[in-house]
């Protein structure tokens, strides 16, 4: 890989078992996690639930030990607490001490960090403005929706500056103009130099700011690149709305998918068809409500992919 | 820093709970209730209030620290807030002594409180204060920082209930113990002797830290005796803590 030397996060080979029930069973999690993190890129990390993600990031963080493979930090090895100092991290369903008021909250990771009294100050009120949380300042964390937690939890992760930023999941909870939000800010981290590690099993928001992405089934990553090398440009299938036409006249152009009064709804497979079918409608006098072309997208190689593994 | 920064808000975790105004409260009563109780004795009453006073203070504060200190470690792992905790640059044994201060700095405000009340009830009853009951108190005091260190090592790996159930057996246990020492005097030499022995080495003396009956009565205290005593509470301490400290790294947060 050409950007090897800019590495800010390599796993190799990681390997991790947990023992459950009453009469200990090895289950085996990660079944040998590579991958490798380029400074100042957007990393997704993929995979549906129960994958190995969360169990990958607390290896990572040092939550939990692997049983084999090997972590390094910006080219030291993970748990160095040197490395953690530059790390920032984002817990999927992030919950706090519900006691403290957000800027205590705040206020007690900043004095983990040593920040000095007035630096501390700044930086809560910045963050809090950063997250869209200055009103819920002195509000007990017990009062917070999760849509708030996860902002504050957004929040106590950037309290360091991090240059690396680990997110679990972050857009759970969130509400459609939350997400956004959310969005803009990763995006806006990126631009300030912050290399992002997102994981999440919701694609499509992914698809829209990441770099490139690792997918992960079963505790092995079974693909990783860049968004477009994964994804092609072709257009699969064109759908298209007409109405004052004849289902009949229509079969041999494309397959009915649904129809809603005289509305029909056709999956057209070959774009020579489409010329047809508009020949077709100007013909008869038809109407065309829509056409939308559809190309590949993160889901169905998604998809596809889990189907295989 | 680090240590402090977790062992302040360990105290302030621990200081907005209720539990902890609840088992104040009952102290309160039962304090008092050692003056009634003395109203009903035939004798000396100055000792009824003495007695029950101290114990009042030592049983609620033994409450208190199994009560809160099961509890805190767990709650954080529970409620997955160690998650972000320990992923930010602190040691895990920092962690584990943050939590331990702060628990200590809690019992120590309570046991504060406790024995103004306590005071003031005898200044009430006498006219005098007696600087030995701060003494017998101090040592009640150390006996329940060894209680939250034994309460923090059981809750590294197991649930609240649990940990409390084996913390009150470590209380009653070492306040028990000093039993085995007449044991082994009426024991014949051997193998039961032997293992007698083993065990009142091994396990924790509470009543070393008791000097509830000596205060009272006015009895005197060789000072090495004092000395001994916190020695041994600073010593076993720290043993606790360190265990603690050896399981806690280890473990997996999963």
């Amino acid at each position: 890989m050409s950007n090897q030397m800019a590495a800010v996060l390599e796993i190799d080979n990681l390997h991790k078992a947990f023992k459950v029930g009453f009469i200990p069973k090895k289950r085996e999690i990660l079944k040998g996690v590579s991958l490798s993190v380029a400074a100042g890129e957007i990393y997704g990390y993929l995979g549906p639930n129960g994958a190995g993600k969360t169990t990958t990031l607390k290896c990572v963080l040092g939550l939990i030990f692997p049983d084999r493979g090997t972590i390094g930090l910006f080219g030291r090895p993970a748990l160095a607490a040197k490395a953690k100092e530059r790390l920032g991290y984002l817990p999927e369903n992030p919950y706090f001490y519900d006691y403290l008021t957000a800027a205590e909250f705040l206020d007690f990771y900043a004095q983990l960090f040593g920040l000095k009294k007035r630096e501390k100050k700044e930086k809560i009120a910045a963050l809090l403005r950063l997250v869209g949380m200055e009103k819920a300042r002195d509000l007990q964390l017990r009062k917070f929706s999760r849509g708030m937690l996860q902002r504050v939890g957004l929040a106590q992760a950037l309290i360091n500056d991090p240059d690396l930023l680990f997110l679990d999941e972050p857009l759970g909870g969130l509400d459609p103009l939350g997400r956004k939000e959310l969005r803009d800010i990763i995006v806006r981290l990126r631009q300030a130099g912050k290399t992002i590690f997102l994981s999440s099993h919701i694609l499509q928001d992914i698809e829209l700011i990441c770099d490139r992405v690792a997918i992960i089934v079963g505790g092995r990553v079974i693909s990783q690149g860049a968004l477009q090398s994964l994804i092609s440009e072709k257009v699969l299938f064109t759908e298209v709305t007409v109405s004052g036409l004849d289902p009949a006249d229509l079969v041999d152009l494309g397959e009915p998918v649904s129809t809603a009064g005289d509305r029909i709804l056709l999956k057209v497979l070959q774009e020579d068809n489409i010329d047809n079918l508009m020949a077709l409608v100007q013909e008869r006098k038809g109407r065309i409500h829509s056409l939308v072309p559809r190309t590949e997208t993160l889901e169905d190689i998604f998809v596809e992919m889990v189907k295989q593994g | 820093m680090k240590i402090r920064a977790i062992a302040l808000n360990t105290f302030k975790e621990a200081i907005r709970d209720r539990i902890l105004y609840l088992l104040f409260f009952f102290a309160a009563i039962s304090l008092a209730f050692s003056r009634l109780l003395a109203v009903l004795t035939v004798g000396d009453r100055v000792k009824i209030i003495k007695d029950v006073g101290l114990a009042s203070i030592s049983v609620f504060g033994v409450l208190m620290a199994i009560l809160i200190g099961t509890g805190l470690v767990y709650k954080e792992i529970d409620k997955k807030t160690i998650y972000t905790l320990l992923a930010k640059p602190i040691p895990r044994w920092q962690f584990l002594l943050g939590k331990f201060f702060g628990l200590a700095l809690t019992l120590f405000i309570m046991i504060l409180a406790m024995g103004t009340v306590f005071l003031v009830i005898v200044l009430l009853h006498t006219g005098k204060l007696e600087s030995r009951l701060l003494l017998a108190i101090l040592f009640i005091f150390l006996e329940l920082v060894l209680i939250t260190a034994v309460a923090i090592l059981f809750s590294c790996f197991s649930t609240p209930i649990l940990s409390s159930l084996f913390t009150l057996s470590f209380y009653l246990i070492g306040h028990l113990s000093w039993g085995l020492e007449t044991l082994v005097q009426k024991t014949r030499s051997g193998a039961a002797r032997a293992v007698i022995r083993g065990l009142s080495a091994i396990l924790p003396d509470l009543e070393n830290f008791n000097f509830k009956t000596e205060v009272v009565h006015g009895l005197a205290v060789d000072p090495k005796f004092y000395l001994f005593s916190a020695l041994y509470g600073l010593v076993y301490t720290m043993f606790i803590l360190t265990l603690a400290v050896l399981i806690f790294k280890k473990r997996d947060f999963v």
